[in-house]
């Protein structure tokens, strides 16, 4: 093989890429190549920089120093647009799609053709063509919010292909997909490198990633760990330990815990969603002190709104009692007063303010206690000093406790809502994916503290649709689907395949 | 044609200096300054003599200084107002409307009346202040009550509302309390006039003609507690919370809705408030026109001082220069040509404070 033909080998080769944030080095000298034809996995935990290096490859963001090498070519992008010229286009994990137009119209969206007269039916088929060569399965014809998330993924890679993509960039893609939508995008990834396609997939998800790639590179704090290592042969704990630094112990120690008193009872519940059709149909439970309900379910069969029902953000009918207090249909302090903590799923949106401090973000709570509130102000100095403790004793990494909440990692976000919520010494905690996006190390940390909460004598609703996750922290495990509870079952009598069928309405059983 | 270089505008990543946002608005004004002058020169006129007289009618003796300070009292009162409701994104634009209506409260002490007008002056200019107070805080709370209860959006009902203000003092000016016909009301006792500095002429010459009135004192004590209650207080925290997430907000248990209306309350009392100040300081009766827009460039200047209680006065006083300046000037329009330039550059200017603008030349780059 002659010198030439190896260097072609490489559609990418980004050398000595540095980029520096306020306070931190995103990327400290970093390489990466990915080869033709390969499924090449990007690790690390949040705030390693994977993200950063992608958006320079996709002309987001320019690099302080470094080069980067298109099929042998040294090339300077000024915009994504740019890049995508050169062939690299990027799915980020949030679609940017218009949910009132059609697939076809939201592919079109920003190239040159059409020029005036849209001529929808040629360009529906053209696209029906696509989708045909690389078994990407959506109406063309069908509008964007009528679409599963999954689908939605689809159009987002149909619209990277239309713009002639040899390069896609799949930032965290499994994320947000049920189980079978994950089998689904594994087989598209395998069938787009076989029609000569090469594939970027960030993930933090190991066994994803031994499943579908042909070669890793991890980054652990800006610097590369792992660079272009083959997936044969590695094992998980290694993986772990690159991405980490340290050894990660993936089964999490859970211990008996005698059950108490009953905390939270949720009797015959009803709401609607916010196109007023009913969500959550007549659910019942309870927990107990020192107990983990784990509710498993399909995203989007109710969780949302019976979390926002049971911690008072969203009216419903039926009961919710808190040790015996009615708290359905009142305001959230009310849950607040008798010790409910809630850990939302929406980390950004709801659980914190971005353009306010550290210390601003965990007093949203308990600002109107003593010592932090002292008459009509806020004692900031102890406000302060209060939230140096959560962020010492939870290790949120940070310059300051003066920080912007928006500069902080998913994983560091996660743990201030956790500090804060835990802080206030709850009886009753209302968890919603609490480790949903976070890596290999903040999940351990989160999944430790629910459990030593659970240790305390909390009472844990813990909604999740990462079954692994249900099935190590959980006593009980009860299954939503369509807004129904389909079943409850001890975890220790719980298989999988039992709770995957009722997650899909295949099998109901009420013990 | 090809440049042999190219002007690349990149998303700032790294952390802004503390000082370029001050120095971004100070360079808008003086760029402001410069392209007035361009257009100036276009017209035939010399910029540097005209700026000259200009800085001269506003800042060339004591009593152009206080026409200032008089003028720019009613733009702090109502800058800090749409401060406070801007910090939470509530747009009240009906600041025009509460001070029009603060203003006839006040004015119906001296013309019910409501005390007798031989009682002590510091009572009745007491509940003037406090009539001023309540009549911009109700007209404020209409649409905050709105908004909170049915979310009618706050911009169309404020902005609606200052015509109904108008037009309510026209009816009283015009019909009840017209003096012999005509659109005003008769002037009102001494008793009601706020104390001026050139009351004290007669012991201190030096003041003679100075017309600063009592109501700078209103503006500079309302700036101390906005700042108290935006930095400080825990409804401060409430309304600083709501204004970047009020999804947050719910979730942390915030009353929204009762906050929507006690801020729209504060900021149509500094209203009302004003309209006060400026009938009992200025034009001692209650009459058509008292305000020169003034509750607009509140708006314009609670953004220029972003949302800053103590930039709201320096930019207030900046605002007063210009509109006494304007007076001595012909073309008049001359004034509020630079005022539109500022407002546009330093909004534009903040595009630099996201930004960063960098020359590269060409054969730096590989293609």
């Amino acid at each position: 093989m002659s010198l030439i033909a190896q260097e072609n080998d490489f559609s990418v080769e980004m050398q000595d890429i540095v980029l520096r944030f306020p306070g931190v080095l995103a990327n400290d000298h970093v390489n990466f190549t990915l080869k033709r034809g390969e499924i090449h996995a990007l690790l690390g935990e949040n705030g390693a920089g994977k993200s950063t290096l992608m958006n320079v490859l996709s002309g987001l963001y320019r690099p302080g120093s470094g080069t980067i090498k298109i099929n042998g070519k040294t090339l300077i992008f000024n915009s994504p647009k740019d890049a995508i010229a050169s062939g690299i286009g990027m799915v980020h994990q949030h679609f940017m799609l218009v949910p009132t137009l059609t697939v076809t119209e939201n592919i079109l969206l920003g190239l040159d053709e059409p020029k005036f007269i849209m001529n929808l039916p040629k360009y529906n088929s053209k696209i029906a063509e696509l989708q045909e060569k690389y078994g990407l399965k959506v109406d063309p014809v069908a509008k964007i919010w009528q679409l599963s998330v999954g689908e939605q993924q689809r159009v987002e890679i149909l619209k990277m292909l239309y713009r002639g993509v040899d390069i896609l960039i799949l930032d965290e893609p499994t994320a947000v997909l049920a189980p079978q939508e994950i089998i689904d995008l594994m087989e598209t990834m395998s069938a787009l490198v076989s029609q000569g396609k090469s594939i970027i997939f960030i993930s933090h998800k190991l066994h994803e990633v031994q499943q579908v790639a042909d070669r890793l590179t991890v980054l652990r704090k800006g610097k590369v760990t792992a660079e272009g290592i083959s997936v044969e042969g590695i094992t998980r704990t290694q993986l772990a330990e690159l991405m980490v630094g340290r050894e990660v112990i993936f089964r999490v120690e859970k211990h008996h815990q005698e059950l108490g008193e009953v905390v939270l009872e949720v009797s015959n519940l009803s709401a609607e969603n916010n196109r007023g059709l009913p969500a959550v149909k007549d659910v019942s439970f309870n927990i107990r002190e020192g107990e983990i309900l784990g509710i498993a379910g399909v995203a989007g069969n109710g969780q949302s709104e019976l979390v926002e029902a049971i911690t008072g953000l969203r009216p419903c009918t039926g009961s919710i009692c808190i040790n015996e207090q009615e708290v359905a249909n009142q305001s959230p302090r009310a849950g607040m007063k008798y010790g409910m903590a809630h850990i939302p799923e929406d980390r950004t949106g709801v659980g914190t303010a971005p353009n306010i401090s550290i210390t601003g973000n965990v007093i949203m709570k308990n600002y109107k206690q003593e010592p932090i509130s002292s008459g009509w102000r806020i004692n900031y100095p102890a406000a302060d000093e209060h939230a140096s403790g959560l962020k010492d004793l939870y290790d949120i990494q940070a310059p300051s406790v003066k920080t912007q909440a928006r500069k902080l990692s998913g994983g560091n976000l996660q743990k201030l809502i956790l500090a804060r919520e835990i802080s206030c010494r709850p009886k009753l905690i209302v968890a919603m994916q609490p480790t949903r996006g976070l890596d290999v190390g903040a999940i351990e940390s989160v999944q430790n503290l629910l459990l030593e909460q659970r240790a305390n004598g909390a009472a844990i609703l813990l909604l999740s649709e990462e079954l692994e996750e249900l099935f190590e922290l959980s006593d009980r495990i009860a299954v939503i689907y369509e807004g129904e509870l389909v079943g409850q079952i001890d975890a220790d009598q719980a298989d999988l395949n039992t709770v995957g069928m009722m997650m899909t309405g295949s099998l109901r059983s009420n013990e | 044609m090809k440049l042999p270089f190219r002007v690349q505008i990149s998303r700032r990543t790294e952390e802004i200096p503390k000082w370029l946002p001050a120095a971004t608005s100070v360079g808008a004004v003086v760029a402001a300054f410069i392209i007035s002058g361009i257009v100036l020169m276009a017209i035939g006129g010399d910029p540097l003599r005209v700026f000259g007289f200009f800085f001269r009618a506003a800042f060339g003796s004591w009593g152009a200084f206080s026409d200032i300070v008089v003028k720019a009292t009613p733009l702090i009162l109502i800058g800090l107002g749409c401060s406070v409701a801007f910090r939470m994104n509530m747009i009240n634009i009906g600041a025009e409307g509460q001070f029009y209506i603060g203003a006839f409260f006040a004015s119906l002490v001296v013309l019910v009346p409501l005390v007798p007008m031989d009682s002590p002056r510091i009572l009745v200019l007491s509940l003037m202040a406090i009539m001023g107070i309540l009549g911009g805080a109700l007209y404020g709370f209409i649409p905050g009550f709105l908004k909170a209860k049915f979310n009618v959006n706050e911009v169309i009902t404020t902005l609606m509302l200052n015509y109904v203000a108008v037009y309510w003092n026209n009816y009283w000016i015009f019909g009840k309390y017209s003096d012999a016909g005509f659109q005003m009301t008769p002037t009102f006792e001494k008793v009601a006039w706020l104390p001026r500095l050139a009351d004290l002429a007669r012991q201190y010459p030096i003041f003679s003609g100075i017309t600063l009135h009592l109501g700078v004192v209103f503006g500079l004590i309302a700036a101390v507690i906005i700042w108290l209650i935006l930095k400080y207080s825990r409804w401060g925290y409430e309304i600083t919370l709501i204004g970047d997430n009020p999804k947050a907000a719910k979730y942390a248990g915030i009353n929204i809705a009762r906050n929507m209306i006690l801020v729209m309350m504060l900021s149509g009392a500094l209203a009302g408030l004003a309209g006060m100040s400026e009938i009992t300081g200025v034009v001692h009766r209650l009459q058509e026109r008292i305000s020169t827009n003034y509750g607009f460039s509140g708006v314009i200047v609670a953004w220029l001082a972003k949302l800053n209680p103590f930039v709201v006065i320096l930019v207030s006083i900046l605002f007063g220069a210009l509109i006494v300046a304007g007076r001595e000037i012909q073309p008049s329009g001359l004034s509020f040509m630079i005022q539109g330039t500022i407002l546009f550059l330093v909004i534009s200017s903040d595009v630099l404070l996201r930004y960063k603008i960098s020359i590269i030349k060409c054969q730096e780059e590989v293609v």
